[in-house]
């Protein structure tokens, strides 16, 4: 129990979020309107994403060095949770453009280069199902995994700010400076990100965990 | 001269025969009157009124019931796989 503070941090950070992000104070902007509260929610998606991928690259690379089936599992759960936050990003921030742009989807360079991000963790995973060899799978899907990594971010925080877009934070548009003056915000944008990320982290480490104890039950059917 | 300045209600209509000094005074008078009923209109809408019913906590609620659900859920998932790792290393 020691080790699991951060799990109660992240119950108490998430309820704070949840309450507090409805019923703080926000500043009074057109077309956002109380809109501007899904930065609480939408934006931690993507601070999470990133986190833990992250994380999975770092297990990817200790992989690579010392090659064990945990630092396998690890990596690719971490890889996993990292897409299902992307892609809850991706639908959250849809349903937001709809309201403040008027579409679910724009050919935003932002938007665009999310969604082939998510394509290519998309491949990652076709790619490990598509080896029979554990060790093959997990070698290249390793080293795929840092690849990956390194395209996904430039095409979420680089590219973007190259060129005119709608989304905050890209092409010359204020990303939360605009809003951090507000110091109501911050009081529940930092313990939400804080809080969604170790979210992350946790069902991360679940998710490995049952992986790692079916290993062990074949490895004990097999002796 | 029987249009009074205090007169703004169809101002327009009755300074028509004024002169044009008068109509610039009585918009002089009468702007400044109209500026802050335009701002109150400019002002961002908000749930000002859901949250003045306090309906909001409503919502806040449902919120909290879904977040604390699904961590429980996650919560019981955790101590399960717990004791699978515990019962396995024995």
């Amino acid at each position: 129990m020691k080790n699991n503070w951060w799990k109660g941090l992240a119950v108490v950070l998430l309820l704070y979020t949840g309450v507090a992000g409805f019923l703080l104070p926000v500043p009074r902007l057109h077309i956002l309107n109380e809109t501007i509260r899904n930065l609480y929610f939408h934006v931690p998606m993507w601070f999470g994403m990133t986190f833990i991928l992250a994380a999975s690259v770092y297990y990817s690379i200790r992989y690579l060095r010392t090659p064990t089936p945990q630092l396998d599992v690890l990596s690719h759960e971490a890889a996993k949770t990292g897409i299902l936050m992307g892609l809850v990003g991706l639908a959250t921030g849809s349903i937001w453009a709809r309201f403040a742009w008027g579409a679910w989807w724009t050919n935003d360079p932002k938007l665009n280069g999310a969604a082939i991000a998510m394509l290519i963790y998309g491949a990652y995973l076709v790619l490990r199902s598509s080896f029979t060899d554990e060790q093959q799978r997990a070698r290249i899907s390793a080293i795929y995994n840092i690849f990956a990594f390194a395209t996904a971010m430039p095409l979420f925080y680089i590219l973007p700010r190259l060129t005119d877009s709608l989304h905050p934070g890209a092409g010359g548009n204020p990303a939360f400076a605009k809003y951090d003056l507000d110091d109501n915000m911050r009081l529940v944008f930092y313990p939400a990100v804080i809080g969604w990320t170790l979210l992350a982290f946790w069902l991360a480490q679940v998710a490995s965990r049952i992986a790692t104890l079916k290993l062990k039950v074949y490895e004990k059917q097999l002796v | 001269m029987k249009n009074s300045l205090s007169d703004n209600g169809a101002g327009s209509a009755r300074a028509r025969g004024l002169g044009f000094r008068k109509i610039l005074l009585l918009l002089a008078l009468l702007l400044p009157a109209l500026q802050p009923a335009a701002q109150a209109a400019d002002i961002p809408e908000m749930a000002d009124s859901f949250r003045s019913d306090g309906k909001i906590y409503v919502v806040v609620a449902v919120v909290t019931v879904v977040l604390a659900g699904l961590l429980a859920f996650l919560i019981s998932l955790d101590r399960k796989v717990s004791r699978l790792e515990r019962e396995l290393k024995e």
